[in-house]
């Protein structure tokens, strides 16, 4: 087929500008995370001229490699209620956003397999519900009812002993959702600028007034940093440190296959998370490799183990295939929750270290980050995420309390 | 999966070994004397660099002997293996001497801080 035959090209989302001289806020990262922060900037405190600068492809980091799992049963305070707006938000934003990003709400089953899984599970669906989150505890014959693949029979090396269930929970297209930000940004007159990697910060004393990239230098008030994987890299740049070890984390599709999967499973214990995406893979995923890395790639062995698990879990997935795999770089702290705030350059904000789990937070992740950067403190729901926790040590140590490991 | 010359047991496979994170990080001498935020410093901000990053690892299912390591964290390459207490090997500037250590030249580990592996748990 020539050329002539192709169809159209469709109607593009947003514009590809050149970057101006300067800006009132430029965003570093055009993931999720810098689109939504772009939006709420633009939208709830009328910062339109401003730009987000992406080394590569707009969403095509993290944004496009993660396992789209959305959900909001954490365990403590701080975390359920800045997943939970995030979770308010995501059931809002297809209408706000005009734009549907099949946002599905299935349910999220985290299983319990052991006496201590069952209690942790039991005490973490009293916390969420006393926190407005939903949740409900199910035992094996419950889960078996909602899930009819999984084996909760006795002759697995884990038996299901249970699980917590957030019927509100589920997945979501990433990619349309990175578009459905970057078409609002770019109506509100935001500039997302393309192959534009930062190189350098300018500062006039303890203070950043600009940005060196690959396209030339940008003067602007103020800088918002959401490079996941790589904030420590733009820290180190702009000279302060960050708490941050970044990690590879893989995760794997299988062939399509039609819908044999209706919710989303995910095994803390047995490690391994699995759900049925729209066209009809099956999405994987479970840990980090241990070391850190920046290689977008792990080890196999790592894929290896999520797999058995899986099929474990799974019998009837012991004969599909692997379509392919792949790694992102993710950003862990130590206490296994996000950075949302200021830092010690001033005019500098941070959004960092949300780990494996920064897709679910997205849209909470841009609102508090917005508010933080356009009034220069935080919004209560990112308060008690500031960088100084570590110096504090009011830690939100969401370590395995998160209801699976991230 | 990283293929990992032990100094004791030679080549093994990386499912045999833990991860330490940041090599070379000393316990504060006089930790009462730190302020909040040394103490910060020295608890939960480690360097993560993007290129040759010294690291620990310990050999846990075999000789059980911690070990530093240099190591590529975008390639993943290996560039030196060498004992706990060493310093760090210059690399690449002199890469005559970055070949790991002969079986047996490692010095017992005594690691003094505790690792820092953020792998979920």
């Amino acid at each position: 087929m020539s050329a002539d035959h192709l169809p159209e090209h469709p109607d593009f989302l947003w514009r590809n500008p050149d970057p101006k001289k300067s800006y009132d806020a430029v965003i570093v990262g055009g993931g999720g995370h810098g689109l939504a922060t772009a939006y709420f900037l633009a939208k709830n405190h009328g910062m339109t001229n401003i730009a987000i600068l992406e080394k590569g492809w707009l969403a095509g980091g993290n944004m496009a490699r993660n396992t789209t799992i959305i959900r909001s049963n954490y365990l403590w305070d701080e975390s359920a209620a800045i997943y939970e707006h995030a979770l308010k938000l995501w059931e809002i934003l297809p209408e706000e956003l005009e734009y549907d990003f099949l946002f599905s709400q299935r349910g999220v089953m985290n299983l319990a397999h052991t006496l201590g899984d069952v209690r942790e599970s039991i005490r973490r669906v009293g916390a969420n519900r006393l926190n407005g989150v939903d949740a409900e505890w199910l035992d094996p014959q419950q889960v078996k009812e909602l899930c009819p693949i999984l084996n909760t029979s006795d002759n697995i090396r884990y038996p299901v002993m249970g699980a917590t269930y957030q019927p509100r929970a589920g997945i979501a297209k990433h990619d349309h959702v990175a578009w459905a930000f970057a078409r609002k940004c770019d109506e509100l007159g935001v500039d997302i600028i393309q192959n534009c990697e930062v190189t350098g910060f300018i500062k006039d004393g303890d203070k950043v007034t600009g940005v060196k990239t690959s396209r030339g230098t940008i003067n602007t008030e103020k800088v918002g940093l959401c490079a996941a994987g790589h904030s420590s890299v733009l820290a180190e740049m702009a000279g302060f440190r960050l708490p941050i070890q970044s990690h590879p984390l893989q995760a794997l599709v299988s062939e399509l296959h039609e819908p044999v999967h209706p919710t989303v499973v995910m095994s803390n214990h047995v490690h391994v998370y699995v759900s049925q995406a729209h066209k009809g893979e099956l999405v994987m995923g479970a840990g980090v490799d241990s070391y850190n890395g920046y290689g977008q790639r792990g080890s196999f062995h790592v894929i290896e183990e999520q797999m058995a698990a899986a099929v474990e879990l799974f019998p009837i997935f012991a004969r599909a295939h692997v379509l392919r795999t792949w790694g992102g770089i993710v950003d862990t702290t130590l206490d296994a929750s996000p950075i949302v705030g200021v830092t010690p350059v001033e005019n500098m904000f941070v959004n960092c270290g949300w780990g494996t789990g920064g897709f679910k937070g997205t849209p909470a992740a841009g609102l508090t980050f917005a508010h933080t950067i356009a009034t220069g403190a935080p919004h209560e729901l990112n308060k008690p995420f500031a960088l100084e926790r570590f110096e504090t040590g009011a830690l939100i140590d969401e370590h395995g309390a998160a209801a699976v490991a991230h | 999966m990283l293929l990992i010359s032990c100094p004791n047991c030679g080549p093994r496979d990386e499912t045999e070994f833990h991860y330490g994170g940041q090599a070379h990080i000393a316990y504060p001498e006089n930790p009462n004397d730190l302020s909040d935020r040394e103490w910060a410093e020295y608890l939960f901000y480690r360097e993560n660099t993007k290129g040759t990053f010294a690291e620990r690892w310990v050999h846990s299912t075999g000789c059980r002997q911690w070990f530093n390591m240099l190591r590529d964290t975008v390639s993943y390459d290996i560039h030196a293996i060498y004992a706990m207490g060493q310093p760090r090997p210059d690399y690449p500037a002199d890469q005559a001497s970055a070949p790991g250590l002969a079986p047996g030249a490692a010095t017992p580990a005594s690691s003094a801080t505790t690792p820092t592996s953020s792998e979920g748990v």
